[in-house]
């Protein structure tokens, strides 16, 4: 059953366009995320849940209750924000109780359930501390243990860990997933980091200039991305030129080189160029990774620890990328050797009429 | 020669503990440096601007024959001098509230909703630098003085027109302390945190926002004392004789030395609340950190 709906949601600011024709409906206890770059509209969305936005246009329902309208002190909606928004003249006891206070909720039970809290974020012995006493990662986990203190019917994260350091941010998003699971809230995240909207995510939903692009599962939206927008937003990515040859048989022609996909391109006629995407990890050295061929001298090779990305050139200046498992064992190519490399017609996306962009491999954060 | 050996030929023997000392006390004390003796002379120059009229007005005080704080005596013997005193005190206190009450939701709002505003905020609290306080308080008096709204023909009438005048002198001290307090917090963030956690707008104010502006809000609150416990134009014109302003001025043209006597006391009662405003501000809230990690 659905239990956080938006319906039609759009957001005007003056004459842009924040958001547009927004439609989502999510279940109870589903982690859902926002992905997108800067400016795609991902966080005026959740301010919109949170009630600190209007939406010029549609509608908010949470639990069967339209709430487009409310005032966001009258939505059981938490929130956590990526500045932390701890009130410094409050102790951490303090900050978690604020919400309690307010609902005035009997003060041995608001003690009880701060002490909860406390233990909730491992943090037991922190409650008499100030904010700035606290490293950000524990600043964060006070945030989210006060977000939570209210009971929300929706927790929203917006970009929450983007200013803690790398190692900080692994650990704490696994502490949020345990905790929202052992909840069973319901959750939007907002983020610009594909890694973190993947490895959290029941729904990915991902945004761009105020549309959304595609809402999948992380594995959908990696393996099968819909717009060659989430194809090369999403991981990294192999964007190359082809020829259709005959596209009832899913048949292209990459570089002379003839490539096959595993079903009919659609919207693109035989002899049109379209762009292919091929993940990099798809791609093997050698004839066995996939019926699929190309055959070019070796550019580069860069290792990138746990990773080896060889560069393979073809003709017209574009270029294939392949990923191989770091091996101390085996010798990679050299530059300027011709190797074939190989994958799979699965593995070959049609995400698009119209030549290939200029760039060949699009890498985004991982 | 075999001292030099016995030391020398073991390498597990640490020699350096000898002369360490030496070298410790000579990275210990650097040579000493005094700075710039430019910037010293210039600090000395503005030290004895500064100090040389105190000390002179000092002097002057004790010239009273034979007894020296003759003129110190007779202004702590003076009733009206502590009667100025807390009128002064009074009015200044009311108009510290009432400005606070003005200045803290507004530059709050225009933070928060209409940033665009702000440099006209900031102009309109300038104005008191711009227009003379005798030009305000005759605007003042033709107002109040005549129909629909006579407040000068009573004292209390005359009292809050007092306080509404230097409502309007402390707004550029006020407005200014409480927007570099506003600056120093993230508003907008701290407010949607606690709408988010079911806070109306008067909690917001009185829980989240004017703790977080303590410092602000006390150095904003001493100035405006400052001004209100010395200002005499106003309270004169609207012949508040209470006020400590007109009763310094009285003081100086029958006595020779008490004025002085009064300066300095209340130079002194300034510096109290100085250390007034440090020691409040002592506590407030240590550092402020809203985001990134420490």
């Amino acid at each position: 059953m659905t239990f956080l709906e938006l319906t039609g949601v759009r957001k005007l600011f003056g004459d842009f366009v924040a958001v547009e024709d927004f439609n989502l409906a999510t279940e109870r206890g589903e982690f859902v995320s926002f992905l997108g770059p800067s400016g795609c509209g991902k966080t005026t969305t959740l301010r919109m849940i949170a009630g600190f936005e209007h939406p010029s246009d549609g509608s908010i329902v949470v639990d069967g209750k339209e709430i487009t309208r409310q005032p966001p002190n009258r939505r059981n909606v938490g929130m956590v924000f990526q500045s932390y928004a701890l009130f410094p003249n409050m102790t951490v006891a303090d900050n978690i109780g604020f919400g309690l206070k307010v609902r005035r909720t009997p003060r041995a039970r608001a003690r009880e359930k701060v002490a909860e809290l406390l233990e909730l974020i491992h943090l037991p012995d922190k409650g008499d501390r100030y904010p700035w006493q606290l490293s950000g990662g524990q600043q964060q986990r006070v945030a989210l243990a006060r977000a939570l203190a209210i009971e929300p019917q929706v927790l929203l994260l917006d970009e929450p860990l983007s200013a803690l350091d790398a190692k900080i941010r692994v650990a704490l998003r696994k502490e949020i997933r345990t905790i929202q699971r052992q909840l069973g809230i319901t959750t939007v995240y907002v983020t610009h980091d594909q890694e973190e909207a993947l490895s959290l995510s029941d729904r990915v939903v991902v945004m761009n200039e105020g549309r959304i692009e595609q809402i999948g599962a992380p594995a959908d939206i990696y393996n099968f991305p819909a717009t060659s927008f989430v194809a090369s937003f999403v991981g990294t990515l192999n964007l190359i030129a082809g020829r259709v040859v005959d596209a009832a048989a899913g048949r292209l022609s990459i570089d002379g080189q003839e490539v096959r996909t595993s079903k009919p391109i659609e919207d693109a006629r035989d002899g049109a160029t379209v762009t292919v995407a091929i993940r990099p990890e798809s791609v093997e050295l050698g004839d066995g990774g996939g019926a699929n061929r190309l055959r070019g001298p070796v550019e580069d090779v860069s290792f990138l620890g746990s990773i080896v990305r060889t560069r393979i050139g073809l003709d017209g200046g574009a270029t294939l990328s392949l990923d191989t498992f770091n091996d101390p064992h085996l010798v990679p190519p050299n530059v300027g050797d011709v190797v074939t490399a190989s994958f799979p017609p699965e593995a070959t996306l049609v995400i698009g009429a119209g030549p290939a962009p200029e760039i060949d491999i699009v890498d985004v954060g991982v | 020669m075999a001292a030099v050996v016995s030391s020398g030929a073991n390498p597990y023997v640490d020699t350096s503990a000898a002369r360490r000392p030496a070298v410790d006390a000579a990275v210990r004390r650097p040579r000493r440096s005094f700075g710039n003796p430019i910037a010293w002379l210039i600090f000395i120059l503005g030290a004895l601007y500064f100090i040389v009229p105190l000390v002179g007005t000092f002097f002057h005080s004790i010239r009273t024959r034979p007894d020296i704080f003759l003129a110190y005596r007779q202004v702590l013997d003076d009733p009206k001098f502590f009667g100025g005193l807390a009128y002064s005190f009074t009015v200044g206190v009311i108009t510290i509230v009432v400005s606070l009450l003005i200045i803290v939701p507004t530059a709050y709002w225009v933070r928060l909703r209409v940033p665009r505003l702000r440099p006209v905020v900031e102009f309109v609290t300038l104005m008191p630098f711009v227009i003379p306080p005798v030009v305000l308080v005759f605007g003042l008096i033709r107002v109040y003085s005549s129909r629909p709204l006579v407040l000068t023909a009573t004292d209390l009438g005359s009292d809050l027109v007092l306080v509404g005048a230097y409502v309007i002198l402390s707004f550029p001290y006020m407005y200014r302390a409480v927007d570099t307090g506003l600056a120093a917090i993230d508003v907008r963030s701290l407010t949607e945190a606690a709408q988010s956690l079911g806070s109306g707008w008067t909690r917001i104010l009185w829980r989240v926002i004017f703790p977080n502006l303590r410092t602000s809000l006390l150095s904003g609150a001493f100035l405006t004392l400052a001004i209100v416990i010395g200002e005499y134009t106003i309270a004169n014109f609207l012949a508040r004789t209470d006020a400590f302003g007109p009763y310094l001025s009285l003081l100086g043209r029958n006595q020779p030395y008490t004025p002085a006597s009064v300066s300095l006391i209340s130079f002194g009662l300034t510096w109290l609340a100085m250390i007034a405003i440090a020691f409040l501000g002592r506590g407030a809230r240590g550092r402020v950190q809203v985001a990134g990690a420490r």
